[in-house]
């Protein structure tokens, strides 16, 4: 019955019988959860990418019932954020799920990133998989933006200005690009309105999008592993993978441990430390956005502080080009040279496991510098910070700009045969 | 049906034709979802010339007027800070102001000022847009043990002088920019307008 393809697998009969001859159903379900085979040594890393999806969940329900009390206005929508936190009922608690939430989706995601970088799940022939993760990856640092700026507090207005006016650096076009942007002179309700539209509805369209993609790939090649073995190397006379388990129901089984250890600790942040110590909602947000005062000390949220550190960290003109225009080229440099990694690493073997020790090490240099980066970035500036700042990212683009040549160099152990 | 084709040469102009006059159309059709995004004629005329009166404005006071949204800062500075503007000058990025966004009307001497005292700036960091604050005393400050008088950016720690010019070796790349702006008497200054210093 049908054209589509006459070998899927169907059910024997009853209610899904009749879905199969029109939907495949079955097929889809075996694709992508009963019969798709992931390796048996899976670690506690592993279980980043389904938190992942359990948080972008509690964006996008959280965030479609904010919707319903909050006001896209510039009148309005400091106050219709207070409406919501104190005569909603229950609205307080909607809110911090929605602002820990986006907080909560950058720690999955960097330690999920971290994992990719760690095991080389970037590798051939994953390199779309991770092509299409940092592409969401970018999408979600837009979603995070424009959606800092909805609440109209003081840091939301002075953030978004300071960001926008990155794009201002841009020789020649940058002052118009940054006015057709806000759609104003300044920052006003207009520029609100239009960061609402996109955050509501452009960006998490596209974001839904990308992570179709990157699930449909990643379950064509399949997982990669802590020990970079390919698991389809070797199937028993089935054509499963003796190394693999399907992932209804033992990884789904595994994986809700973690979403339980997940759930308690953000259960533990939104009923106590729903600002999260003024990392997640910062202080001088609290007070209604006004162009005329900028606030004392002025950070962006800590997502994006590891970037905004080396941004500042360019104090030098150079080539003609004047400082801050090169310190945007930096920061953008510093994302872009990311979507790259599967070309730079040059191993013959995927795990750390089995790497040299100079990839550990740069790998350790690396994620230490983008942690003090980060943590720099939500301080006022100094002399000796700066230098701090202008090190690290030195050493944050040298990971990737010398990992050609240590991948090469160095000797790898040989990778087993099988999982053990 | 056959799927051979008589005259390859003419069924790839064909489509190559094809493909080109859909993506002028496709471009085209984005027009007016890329104007929308301009400043709409609302906006356009909320960003109107203003007044200011600055008949209280005493000698090193501040104040603070909104043009376009803006915070435009006029300063009647007084007369040891005018004295001083000039010997400030081997420690500043642009004495001259060069590189400054500043009416042709407007003097680029130390000064920048129509009259000397009185300065009319726009109140944003040329660096990333923040609001920098009034720091006029010559005390030694958190951000510079020798301050000489003027203002400090919170956000990257740039600091311009009471001009506006911005010291060397700071992030914000030019000096303070100066709006249009012409007395209409005496007293009252209006922002946004050239006037007829043009």
């Amino acid at each position: 019955m049908g054209v589509g393809n006459p070998n899927r697998a169907k059910a024997e009969s009853g209610i899904v019988r009749w879905i199969d001859d029109r939907f495949p159903l079955t097929q889809m379900w075996q694709d992508h959860m009963s019969k798709y085979y992931a390796a048996k040594n899976f670690n506690v890393w592993y279980v980043f990418g389904v938190l992942s999806l359990l948080v972008l969940v509690n964006q996008i329900l959280t965030g479609v019932w904010l919707t319903m009390s909050y006001e896209p206005t510039a009148e309005g929508a400091f106050a219709s954020v207070e409406y919501i936190m104190r005569d909603v009922e229950m609205g307080w608690i909607i809110r911090y799920m929605h602002s820990s939430g986006a907080s909560a989706f950058f720690v999955v995601v960097y330690l999920h990133m971290f994992r990719g970088l760690m095991y080389g799940s970037y590798q051939k022939p994953r390199e779309l998989i991770w092509l299409f993760g940092m592409a969401i990856y970018l999408a979600l640092m837009a979603e995070g933006f424009f959606g800092y700026l909805l609440p109209w507090g003081q840091m939301s207005y002075w953030g978004a200005q300071v960001i926008l006016s990155l794009a201002g650096a841009i020789p020649v076009v940058g002052e118009d690009l940054v006015q057709w942007i806000r759609g104003d002179y300044l920052i006003s309700g207009i520029t609100l309105n239009r960061f609402f539209s996109l955050h509501v509805i452009a960006l998490p369209m596209v974001i839904l999008g990308l992570v179709v993609l990157h699930i449909l790939a990643l379950h064509d090649v399949g997982s990669n592993n802590p020990d970079g073995i390919e698991i389809d190397q070797n199937k028993d006379e089935n054509g499963v993978p003796v190394d693999g388990a399907a992932f209804w129901p033992y990884h789904v089984i595994k994986d809700l441990v973690a979403v339980g250890v997940f759930l308690t600790v953000f259960c533990l942040v939104i009923f106590f430390f729903p600002e999260g110590g003024g990392y997640f909602i910062e202080k001088p947000n609290y007070e209604p956005a006004n162009s005329l005062k900028t606030p004392e000390h002025i950070a962006p949220v800590w997502y994006f502080t590891p970037y905004y550190s080396m941004l500042r960290a360019v104090t030098q003109p150079l080539f003609g080009l004047d400082a801050k225009f090169l310190g945007v080229i930096v920061m953008g440099g510093a994302i872009a040279i990311l979507f790259v990694m599967p070309w730079l690493d040059r191993s013959p073997v995927k795990s750390m496991r089995y790497k040299g020790w100079m990839s550990r090490v740069w790998l350790a240099i690396f994620v230490v510098s983008f942690v003090i980066l980060g943590y720099l970035g939500t301080l006022a500036t100094t002399e000796g910070r700066t230098t701090v700042a202008q090190v690290c990212t030195l050493l944050y683009f040298l990971y990737f700009i010398l990992m050609p040549f240590y991948t090469r160099m160095e000797t790898t152990k040989p990778v087993p045969e099988r999982v053990v | 049906m056959s799927n051979e084709v008589a005259n390859p040469t003419r069924r790839r102009v064909l489509v190559g034709a094809s493909i080109v006059v859909g993506a002028v159309g496709g471009v085209t059709a984005l027009t007016p979802f890329v104007a929308s995004w301009n400043p709409s004629a609302k906006a356009r005329a909320a960003g109107a010339a203003v007044k200011a009166d600055i008949s209280k404005l005493e000698p090193g006071q501040q104040m603070i007027v909104s043009w376009r949204g803006k915070p435009v800062w006029i300063v009647r500075r007084n007369a040891e800070a005018l004295a001083n503007l000039d010997s400030l000058n081997s420690s500043l990025a642009d004495p001259d102001s060069v590189d400054a966004k500043q009416p042709a009307y407007v003097p680029n001497t130390p000064v920048r000022a129509l009259r000397d005292e009185v300065i009319v700036m726009i109140g944003l960091c040329t660096h990333l847009g923040c609001s920098p604050t009034y720091n006029p005393e010559v005390v030694p400050t958190a951000f510079d043990a020798n301050w000489q008088g003027g203002f400090y950016c919170p956000c990257h720690g740039s600091t311009f002088d009471l001009s506006g010019r911005v010291y060397k070796g700071k992030p914000a790349p030019t000096n303070l920019e100066i709006p249009p702006h012409f007395y209409e008497s005496d007293t009252v200054i209006l922002i946004g307008e050239d006037g007829g210093n043009v």
